[in-house]
């Protein structure tokens, strides 16, 4: 700050602290013991009769004023305000600034987290998914940051992928789920409409539900299986069953990221898909992911058991 | 007290003794902040919003957005723990009107840029409640619908201009076909997508 905002604010500080003060004690009123009952004091104001009586501040209430004072210079010396004064500085420990504080407070909350989440950080994730109480942690975890997008049961949602079953897009093992929580994903499907066409897009839809087993028109499957061969099986393989190095869906199965209802499919195939996952290093940190990692592992271990 | 009946019977006086008595917490608290370095300073790698992202900004004001959503994280623990690091004056330099908020019906959105994709973001305006069951969030569905034009995104900018936010004449001559045919709920994820990316550290 400045010298002249710092004195700006000083003198405008003190101004105005004193010149309150002077409010206060020039307009005082001292009772006079014994005299109440006597002959009261108005203002002199009369109206239709009514008079105003002009009796002093109550003692505690004049009292109360000057305890703000004292109060206001004691804030002004302790923190920072008054101009580029720092606030009082004890022997070793720098003046208070609200930062200070929330490191203070951070470094505190580390140790305590260092404490919960440190007992798991160093156990095998595949062995933390088995204890009770890290999936707990694991659970509530999960509940903060990723239910918004996957449902608060892990069920997912049209376009977030589901993760109790055990189809996975990009891996299920508990390196792969720790390393999509770190890193995020990002999903790279093109728009096929204008290079396939609309009747190309619609071929290629019916083979895609023949994949899966479901109804299809089969006159036109057999026109989309040449465009799939051609354009799809570099992700999703010659056989559709996908490939979880770059998260292309296995069309095998019946489970469907975005639907599969036709309509779904062709939309899909269009428009293309870029699915994103948020990576999460930045956001939770290590300790947190290692049991997010964990809780995540668990829920398609459940199925199993 | 006879300088007290002055004061007391003439309105117009008492009325700049007022505005004085007033006047002295904003002189101290409010005016310095227009001048010192740390509030006026832009945070490094601040740029103006592009064309689309001020024009989502708009959609997030005709909205109200900020009614229910705060862009401020205070330096506390629990909120940097949840929104990451808290809101600096750098980051806020070319926002007029800032929109800092008062109420938080829903979560602080400061950094909220990044930390969802851009389809979630679409389909939670469209209908919050396909993704948080328990939202109380309005819908927002007419955003698929309205289209913008672009018509008034360069005075908007010369506006803002005005004021010390730079852009250029580049800027002014690109604004409508950026904007022109952008879907609202496309320039409204933009804008969200943006918002408090420049500090790194998230925690």
């Amino acid at each position: 700050m400045s010298t002249f905002w710092s004195l700006w604010i000083i003198i405008l500080t003190t101004t105005n602290l004193v010149l309150l003060l002077w409010v206060l004690l020039a307009n005082r009123k001292v009772a006079v013991v014994g005299e109440e009952n006597k002959d009261v004091k108005t203002t002199g104001h009369e109206y239709d009769g009514i008079e105003e009586y002009d009796n002093p501040l109550p003692r505690w209430w004049f009292y109360m004023f000057l305890l703000t004072f004292i109060f206001a210079v004691g804030y002004l010396i302790i923190y920072p305000g008054y101009g580029s004064y720092e606030g009082l500085k004890f022997k070793d420990s720098p003046a208070w600034t609200s930062v200070g504080e929330l490191r203070g407070d951070q470094a505190k909350a580390e140790q305590v987290y260092a404490e919960t989440y440190g007992v798991y950080s160093k156990m095998p994730i595949e062995e933390v998914a088995r204890n009770p109480d890290a999936l707990k942690m694991g659970f509530r975890l999960f509940s903060n940051n990723c239910a918004v997008c996957h449902g608060a049961d892990g069920g997912g949602n049209p376009g977030f992928p589901n993760l109790t079953d055990k189809d996975w897009l990009y891996g299920g093992t508990a390196d792969k789920i720790h390393e999509t929580i770190v890193s995020g994903r990002k999903a790279a499907m093109p728009a096929w409409g204008s290079i396939m066409g609309e009747e190309g897009v619609v071929d290629v839809t019916e083979y895609v539900l023949q994949l899966s087993g479901s109804e299809h028109d089969a006159a036109k499957a057999e026109a989309g299986a040449k465009l799939f061969a051609a354009n799809c099986v570099a992700c999703h393989a010659a056989d559709g069953k996908g490939n979880q190095l770059v998260g292309a869906p296995n069309l095998t199965d019946n489970i469907w990221l975005y639907g599969g209802e036709p309509a779904t499919i062709r939309q899909t195939v269009r428009d293309g898909r870029n699915g994103v996952m948020p990576a999460q290093q930045e956001l939770l940190k290590e300790d947190r992911i290692h049991l997010l990692a964990a809780y995540v592992y668990s829920l398609s271990l459940e199925e199993s058991n | 007290m006879k300088g007290h009946e002055i004061v007391e019977k003439n309105i117009g006086l008492m009325t700049v003794f007022m505005v004085i008595a007033i006047s002295f917490g904003g002189l101290v608290e409010i005016v310095p902040q227009f001048f010192l370095k740390q509030t006026t300073t832009p945070v490094e790698g601040l740029k103006p919003l592009n064309a689309v992202q001020l024009e989502g900004r708009d959609i997030y004001i005709r909205e109200g957005c900020h009614v229910c959503h705060t862009q401020m994280v205070r330096p506390l623990r629990a909120e940097v723990e949840r929104y990451g690091h808290y809101s600096v004056a750098g980051e806020s330099v070319y926002e007029h009107p800032f929109l800092w908020g008062s109420k938080r019906t829903g979560p602080d959105l400061a950094r909220v840029g990044g930390r969802y994709s851009d389809d979630w973001h679409k389909v939670h305006l469209f209908n919050p409640r396909i993704v948080v069951p328990e939202s109380i969030m309005p819908a927002y569905p007419q955003l698929y619908d309205n289209k913008l034009d672009g018509k008034h995104t360069a005075d908007k900018m010369r506006a803002l201009a005005k004021v010390g936010v730079p852009y250029t004449e580049e800027d002014f001559a690109g604004a409508k076909r950026a904007v022109q045919g952008v879907t609202e709920m496309d320039a409204l994820v933009a804008y969200l997508q943006n918002l408090g990316v420049l500090l790194k550290e998230k925690r």
